[in-house]
């Protein structure tokens, strides 16, 4: 079961913030970020990349759902 | 199309950014801008708060096209990319009043990031002093993120809601071409001596503003950012578009013989350390809580983003408030009322910093 944030309508750094929350609770896991600009998209993307997490992106009605797996 | 959204979002992208913004401004001076103001968002923004009449001291009046060209190739790139996104609703009066001290702060310094950053590559010692503040202002900042201070959600709003400031910017673009006269004299005033005289001519000031507002919307171009992302996650990305454009104005300074090394007699400058570090300090915290320094905020207004747009016109009704008040700075040092006016200005944030942190979730 990952852990689900919504970051819709917080404007620059605030869903980095939340995911890095998130992140540093579990070093494992799972998380799934939903997001409505394509600036929190790039940012999420990247702060979880150079955490070592894996990346997948649904898009549908101008949102955005990040997966982000770590092993 | 992809591969160019994704060179946009790398660190090549980011780099080209901070080239691009460090190659124009010193030729924007060659060609007529103040000294190492090439670009300034601030002091721009002061200059057409002067051009309204919103102030009158006569040296820093005019209508400075490259703000509208930020606001507008920010504009086109986030219509062409399908990015403009009205929207708005997050503490706006809160965001007003940071512009507003962001911008007592700014003219207490003399000069946005962006200049400071320009003035590093001039040669302005002074720079460094503002700068340090700016670190330390955003440092600041970050305590209360990670305290859980947040603005709050905005929400898509109606497509006109987005093109309001767009269509200012127009409006202004148009005032700035016809030079209309509302009363005999103006406004639109337009300065005759001091640095509100000094400007390239309007067509390449207007061309380098929509480069700069296209790439700054692709890449999120942001000084502030750049600190803060450094400080929160050690994220270089941005920092990395900032010293490309130190870089590349450095360069660029040294080919037009603009660089002039040392604190005293610098242009548009004064070497007041203690209100120089002061004055960045409260600008940097007013960014950092407002989520973006004022180059980025014109981009995001760009966008559709009406929070930011408040932010903005804060600063241009701040930038008319630091000269009626004496507030601002000049060669000679700080104005009368500018060092407490960012004490204020550091209570205001200190306390909105502390009020607005989020309880957490249950």
């Amino acid at each position: 079961m990952s852990e689900k944030i919504d970051a819709r309508g917080l404007s620059c750094p605030q869903p980095v913030v939340l995911v890095k929350k998130a992140m540093d609770k579990s070093e494992k896991g799972a998380l799934e970020v939903l997001v409505d600009t394509v600036t929190s998209r790039e940012n999420v993307s990247r702060l979880a990349r150079s955490a070592g997490y894996q990346v997948s992106i649904e898009e549908k009605a101008g949102e955005f759902l990040l997966k982000l797996i770590k092993e | 199309m992809t591969n160019l959204i994704s060179f946009f979002a790398s660190r090549r992208g980011i780099i080209s950014a901070g080239i691009f913004i460090g190659v124009f401004a010193p030729i924007l001076q060659k060609l007529g801008n103040p000294a190492n103001m090439g670009i300034c968002v601030a002091c721009m923004e002061r200059d057409i708060a002067g051009a309204l009449g919103l102030h009158r001291a006569d040296v820093v009046q005019y209508l400075r096209p490259e703000i509208m060209g930020f606001v507008l190739g920010s504009l086109i790139a986030a219509l062409a990319f399908r990015e403009f996104k009205p929207r708005t609703g997050s503490a706006p009066l809160i965001r007003f009043f940071l512009g507003f001290f962001a911008m007592v702060g700014a003219l207490v310094f003399l000069g946005c990031p962006w200049r400071a950053l320009l003035r590093l590559a001039g040669g302005d010692g002074n720079a460094i002093l503002g700068l340090g503040g700016l670190a330390f202002g955003v440092w600041i900042g970050v305590l209360f993120l990670r305290a859980g201070y947040n603005l709050g959600r905005s929400s898509p709003a109606q497509a006109a809601t987005g093109w309001i400031f767009p269509v200012l910017m127009m409006i202004l673009l148009l005032f700035a071409i016809f030079q209309p006269q509302f009363a005999p004299g103006g406004p639109i005033f337009t300065s005759s001596k001091g640095p509100g005289a000094a400007h390239a001519p309007l067509v390449i000031s207007l061309l380098v503003g929509l480069g700069v507002g296209f790439l700054a919307q692709r890449t999120r171009f942001c000084t502030m950012g750049a600190v803060r992302d450094v400080i929160l996650i050690r994220d270089f990305h941005l920092f990395s578009g900032i010293l490309a454009l130190v870089a590349a104005a450095l360069v660029i300074n040294l080919i037009l013989g603009q660089f002039h090394p040392g604190f005293a007699n610098q242009p548009i400058a004064h070497s007041d350390h203690l209100w120089n570090f002061l004055g960045m300090t409260l600008a940097g915290l007013a960014f950092a809580l407002a989520g973006g320094c004022p180059g980025r905020q014109l981009i995001l207004s760009g966008e559709g983003d009406g929070d930011a747009a408040v932010f903005v016109v804060g600063m241009i009704v701040g930038g008319g408030f630091a000269h009626n008040f004496a507030l601002a700075s000049s060669a000679k040092g700080p104005g009368a009322f500018g060092p407490a006016a960012v004490v204020i200005g550091l209570i205001f944030c200190l306390v909105f910093g502390m009020a607005m942190r989020e309880r957490s979730k249950a």
